[in-house]
């Protein structure tokens, strides 16, 4: 299979300065993937800037010195510091200063310094069928299937790439013949009770993106809007366990007003009927630790809160004060909306909040061996164990934070189903 | 064994002990950048490291940071010898491509079927620049 550039794309290719240098990558990303060609975009999220070792800050750099510019609106996932001075960052040198570095080099290429992993909640949102290069599995996952705005999973390097070429390989999820869902994915057996509890999506998300993979998938059996942040919480936990890049929720998401439209009238190739031990099973695998008799901290944020979700936290603290650091991730979109009352509450109740950044890519735990996290989080209980050396108790932000002012382990009522 | 494979990124002809991968993993969370170690506690390899082999992958998931962990695997001359996947993918291969742009030494990425990946384990494997895949058994 041959790429097939216009004139002005072999010349930019050609080009020995930060544009070419991109060109060239968005156009050998298109060969690999089989793209006859390139097609322009309307906008990027960029997951490049996360320091994970000196490479990727000496790339972001050979671009700035090569000249180059995002060519469309691009706003940046998390760093690996919190600029805002909210958390404390354990990164010594000289990673802190290249992490820093890197962050620096993104925002002179033109980014927007949103530094969040849930830009769709902080004002980046897409147009219906718009083609946009959008990295962070997460994002992508729900710009494709709450926004219906058309991206591929874009990597590290490739999403800012696309920004500055303003361009993207035309294959995959750009196109609307590859968007039709051929794995049925029925919740329709589950009972209404945990349905409509707080841990049903992301435990459902986990359990999906395991069973489907990368195959486009649609859930049906739903009964009403679950709610943008439960959608968020899905994407994110399908996104952990699969490759996904799109979901449809029949009678929710732009692209599936009905189940039969989500299929293209087609019969689906694969159905997967979820009971409820396989949900108990889903949720079970989401903690590591098994039986731990007290936690040491507690961390939500993953996606990065919305303004709902911090609010939902207030009222679930009610005014108490935690015995574990429970800690905050969300961006400074989110900050900006907390007057100076609400924050000072937050922080005498002993909540941590994180902003920029998050827990669970940079080190902000106290490093202890054997240490229990409790999570709400699909993500974070995916990522938890093998990033921070924490142990995952996975439960809903009400378990979590009556375990955070207890200590202990609290399971709710509503558990009992499992 | 001796066959010809598909190339994906060319690369350095590279050798090493075949690790063939019994689940789809995430680099980013699942291999540490700073070992070639699979970090991933529920990984079936969890404990391997990538440094060095003829990596075997049936897939990759999750995050879309697997890009910047290869590229510094890569750099700090911890990347695997070879890499040989099953289908062309975006983000993982992404980080030999901008190795290559940066100059640095890159190994290759080849085309297998899959349902050939189980014949390699415990082999020493050799992949040549144009592809030419040799696997020998351990002495």
């Amino acid at each position: 299979m041959t790429v097939t550039l216009t004139a002005e794309e072999r010349v930019i290719a050609a080009g020995d300065d930060g544009a070419g240098m991109a060109m060239r990558i968005v156009a050998e990303a298109a060969r690999l993937m089989g793209a006859p060609g390139l097609i322009p975009i309307r906008s990027a999220h960029i997951d490049g800037a996360l320091y994970h070792g000196d490479s990727g800050t000496l790339f972001a750099e050979r671009l700035v010195q090569g000249g180059a510019k995002v060519a469309v609106r691009s706003t940046l996932n998390v760093g690996a510091l919190d600029l805002t001075g909210c958390a404390q960052v354990r990164l010594a040198e000289p990673n802190r200063t290249m992490a820093r570095r890197m962050m620096d080099a993104y925002r002179a290429l033109g980014c927007e310094t949103t530094w969040t992993c849930a830009p769709y909640q902080a004002g980046h949102r897409p147009e219906h069928g718009t083609d946009v290069a959008w990295g962070e599995s997460n994002a992508v996952v729900f710009c494709n299937s709450v926004l219906g705005a058309r991206t591929n999973r874009y990597g590290d390097f490739l999403d800012i790439a696309c920004a500055i070429a303003g361009r993207a390989p035309d294959y995959g999820l750009h196109r609307a013949e590859n968007r039709r869902a051929t794995v049925l994915f029925d919740v329709s057996a589950l009972p209404a009770a945990f349905m409509a509890s707080e841990i049903a999506w992301p435990v459902l998300g986990s359990l999906y993106g395991r069973e489907t993979g990368s195959a486009i998938g649609v859930v049906a059996g739903v009964s009403g809007h679950p709610g943008e942040d439960a959608l968020k919480a899905f994407g994110a936990a399908a996104a952990s366990s699969g490759a996904v890049g799109l979901f449809h929720v029949a009678g929710v998401t732009p692209e599936a007003p009905d189940l039969d439209t989500a299929l293209g009238s087609l019969e689906p190739d694969h159905v997967i009927r979820v009971t409820e031990a396989m949900a108990a099973d889903a949720r079970a695998r989401l903690s590591t630790a098994e039986k731990p008799d007290r936690i040491d901290a507690v961390a939500i944020g993953s996606p990065h809160l919305s303004a709902d979700e911090l609010a939902r936290l207030e009222a679930l603290l009610a005014g108490r004060r935690v015995t574990v650091p429970l800690y905050t991730c969300t961006g400074r979109h989110v900050l900006a909306t907390l007057d100076d009352a609400r924050r000072a509450g937050l922080e005498a109740a002993g909540v941590k909040l994180v902003a920029d950044t998050c827990v669970v890519v940079t080190p902000i735990l106290p490093d202890q061996a054997g240490g229990v996290l409790m999570t709400n989080s699909g993500k974070f209980a995916h990522y938890a164990p093998g990033n921070t050396g924490y142990a995952v108790l996975y439960g809903s932000l009400a378990e979590c934070v009556e375990s955070a002012v207890s200590g202990r382990p609290v399971a709710e009522s509503l558990s009992s189903w499992t | 064994m001796d066959m010809r494979a598909e190339i994906l990124v060319e690369g350095q002809a590279g050798e090493g002990e075949a690790l063939v991968l019994t689940a789809p993993i995430s680099f980013w969370g699942g291999v540490d950048p700073a070992t070639g170690m699979i970090t991933d506690v529920r990984h079936p390899q969890h404990g391997e490291c990538v440094a060095g082999k003829v990596l075997f992958l049936p897939g990759t998931i999750g995050s879309s940071s697997a890009s910047a962990v290869l590229l510094e695997l890569v750099k700090a001359g911890l990347a695997p010898a070879a890499l040989v996947l099953n289908e062309p993918d975006a983000i993982l291969l992404l980080g030999l491509v901008v190795a290559k742009e940066m100059g640095w030494e890159t190994p290759a990425a080849v085309k297998m079927e899959r349902s050939s990946f189980a014949g390699f384990s415990g082999t020493q494997v050799s992949i040549a620049a144009d592809g030419s895949v040799r696997a020998t058994l351990h002495s």
